[in-house]
């Protein structure tokens, strides 16, 4: 229904350019591109180990997906989401142990983490706490979790046939195996396939919903909620569907882990790791789907740099990049590199405009845009209350 | 009658030691509205404070009280100026950047004292009720926090200092108008409560042992603590820590100390669920 832009501004990057392009489902495709290339080259150019190497780079990559939608697109700030990450790979552990088969643990790892955060999710947006109550409480539970996942040492904290081990963790967790058949088990290439392939394939899920209704007023809770209310949406049914999709990823991530290193400990629910997800996301860029991933990526390098020298506290650097995103690149790698090619594009083909043409051509599309969507929204939401009412 | 009297000292000290860690917090979070994650790495760095000092000689007392407060204060102030004031407002980045920052710090600590626990032993020895023996140091503690929120009050309430600190929060631009510097109230009044974090952990190094990474035992804690007291800082600090610091200390004689913890963070998400604006949002309306 919106009128196509004349040529004239189509070939021009302007700076609503870039924005339309990242909600293109040219970009989607983009990515989806560059994932298939690395899930079918990458096993053919590495050796095992570094194959083995790529796939915890994968797994991450999922984890710090499931915060950059919850987090970008949801506007929740969750500080633990490390603690659905955990209670997926304890839940696999356990599940793995007690029945051998992994079909229905797998399973298991992304219900339970999901099924805690809708408990977690309801105490805190139906009792309406904001940002900084939500922070709190989700960085509490995971301190909890640590603590009591920690302390289990004793032979008396077993579960069914799985001792919780306290802080030496669970070893030797049987890794997953084709449904049915136990002796089937996935090896380091099966491994390194099935993680890059959740990963693409949460990657187009998300993709797909936010460009669907339901998706759309996630976003728009984000942006206001109450003008959301007012529009007759349930902001909190729909943030706490957000939350807990985001905790099922962040389960399946867990999952994953523990099958790539059949090890998990309490220190996966710990502070530190809480913090290595949310530098993930604000390194890569907030409010994108690619840049936790490149993000995650990035660090993930960099900390294993680090580890392999003594001199420099990996801490120390973790903190201060934090820190310097924080306060200079609010907006993360992803996006200000987008920002530097679009404005290196333009200098290129420059002398031609003045500022005042580019800055009106920016308005255009924006409040084109806007205002369309503004108009569905309206159209569907009146019909939609007046009807439950009426019902 | 003597395991009576030994949990209501083991109870005071839960509650005491509680309004001891979050009085820093309380300042910053009450007056700022700034969410400084890096509150347990401040009082990490008193505590250390303490411990080098008492090395090299000072009085363990001096060191606990004076030493530890001043020169967090001190580091306090430089973060603040560097960091921390170009957030304000902006409370999610400066949650994060504080996150950072506590990073930053464990990461400074650990490169300079390495990663062991230090540690000095509490002072004043035991005493005893019945077959019972306590530290007297627990005693300490108790009088620490009645006095801290005692002269807390007093001073945000009767002094010109904390009525400027007061106005300030409240309007800056009103308070530039009439001839104060808001950001030197800021300043201040961020180096008050990082003096009291680094007081907290001076306070409690002989109890719990000094690592790089102490300060995630705290920080939950006393987020909890003050994120329930709701909006009245002092009232809010001292009913809180009474409801908490109880549950804590009851639910450990119960189970284990682990459990207590437990049931501390537990019992928060619940009461913040009953009363979102915490306990001072509902009671005792009003009070300082």
């Amino acid at each position: 229904m919106s009128t196509p832009l004349p040529d004239r501004h189509a070939s021009i990057p302007v700076p609503g350019a870039l924005e339309r392009f990242a909600h293109s489902w040219k970009s989607a495709a983009l990515t989806l591109a560059v994932g298939v290339v690395l899930l079918v080259a990458l096993p053919f150019a590495l050796d095992d180990f570094a194959l083995v190497q790529a796939t915890v780079y994968a797994v991450m990559a999922l984890l710090a997906v499931s915060l950059g939608f919850v987090w970008g697109f949801g506007g929740i700030l969750c500080f633990g989401q490390s603690a659905f990450f955990g209670l997926g790979a304890y839940t696999y552990a356990i599940a793995v142990t007690n029945l051998g088969d992994s079909t229905v643990p797998l399973l298991l790892s992304i219900v339970l983490p999901a099924a805690f955060a809708a408990v977690l999710g309801y105490l805190i947006f139906y009792g309406r706490l904001s940002d900084v109550y939500m922070g709190v409480i989700t960085l509490t539970v995971t301190l909890i979790l640590f603590n009591v996942v920690n302390s289990t040492a004793g032979p008396e904290w077993t579960i069914g046939k799985a001792p919780l081990g306290g802080f030496n963790g669970i070893p030797n967790i049987a890794p997953l195996n084709m449904p049915g058949n136990v002796d089937d088990v996935i090896g380091p290439r099966g491994m390194f396939e099935l993680s890059v392939g959740a990963l693409l394939a949460v990657y187009l899920l998300l993709r797909a919903l936010l460009a669907v209704k339901l998706g759309r007023v996630i976003v728009a809770c984000k942006e206001n909620e109450q003008r959301v209310a007012l529009l007759g949406y349930d902001s909190r049914a729909h943030k706490l569907f957000a939350f807990v999709l985001a905790a099922a990823i962040a389960g399946l991530a867990g999952c994953l882990f523990a099958n790539w290193g059949a090890f998990t400990s309490p220190t996966i629910f710990g502070l530190a790791q809480s913090a290595q997800i949310i530098i993930w996301v604000i390194v890569g860029g907030l409010g994108t789907l690619v840049g936790p991933i490149v993000g995650c990526v990035a660090i993930q390098w960099l900390t294993t740099q680090i580890g392999t020298q003594q001199a420099i506290n990996s801490n120390l650097v973790l903190g201060a990049i934090l820190v310097v995103f924080v306060l200079m690149v609010p907006k993360g790698i992803v996006p200000s590199a987008g920002q530097l090619g679009v404005r290196m594009l333009k200098a290129l083909r420059g002398g031609r405009r003045d500022v005042a043409a580019v800055s009106t051509q920016a308005a255009v599309p924006r409040t084109r845009s806007a205002a369309p969507a503004a108009d569905h929204e309206a159209s569907h939401s009146a019909p939609n209350a007046s009807h439950e009412e009426t019902a | 009658m003597d395991l009576a009297v030994i949990v209501l000292i083991q109870v005071l000290y839960a509650i005491a030691s509680l309004v001891v860690v979050s009085a820093g917090l309380a300042v910053v979070f009450g007056m700022m509205k700034v969410i400084n994650l890096a509150h347990g790495e401040f009082m990490m760095l008193g505590a250390y404070a303490a411990i080098e000092s008492v090395r090299i000689g000072v009085n363990l007392w001096v060191a606990m009280l004076i030493v530890a407060p001043v020169s967090v204060a001190a580091i306090g102030v430089l973060l603040e100026r560097v960091f921390i004031r170009r957030l304000y407002g902006r409370m999610i980045d400066t949650m994060l950047a504080t996150w950072g920052l506590s990073l930053l710090l464990i990461g400074i600590v650990t490169s300079i004292m390495g990663n062991t626990t230090a540690g000095i032993s509490a002072p004043l020895g035991n005493f005893s009720v019945g077959a019972y023996s306590v530290s007297s140091y627990t005693l300490v503690i108790i009088a620490v926090a009645i006095v801290l929120a005692i002269a807390l009050r007093w001073v945000l309430l009767h002094t010109s200092l904390g009525l400027i600190a007061r106005g300030t929060m409240q309007n800056p631009q009103m308070a530039n108008a009439l001839g104060i510097n808001p950001s030197l109230v800021y300043s201040a009044t961020f180096a008050l409560g990082a003096a009291l974090s680094g007081l907290a952990g001076a306070l409690l190094a002989p109890m719990t042992g000094v690592v790089p990474t102490m300060g995630g035992a705290f920080v939950a804690k006393a987020f909890i603590t003050v994120i329930g007291g709701g909006p009245a800082i002092v009232a809010g600090l001292i009913s809180s820590s009474a409801l908490f610091g109880a549950i804590s200390q009851l639910a450990t004689f119960a189970m284990t100390p682990v459990f207590g913890e437990v049931a501390l963070l537990a019992g928060a998400i619940v009461m913040l669920r009953l009363l979102p604006q915490g306990i001072t949002g509902r009671f005792f309306k009003g009070a300082l």
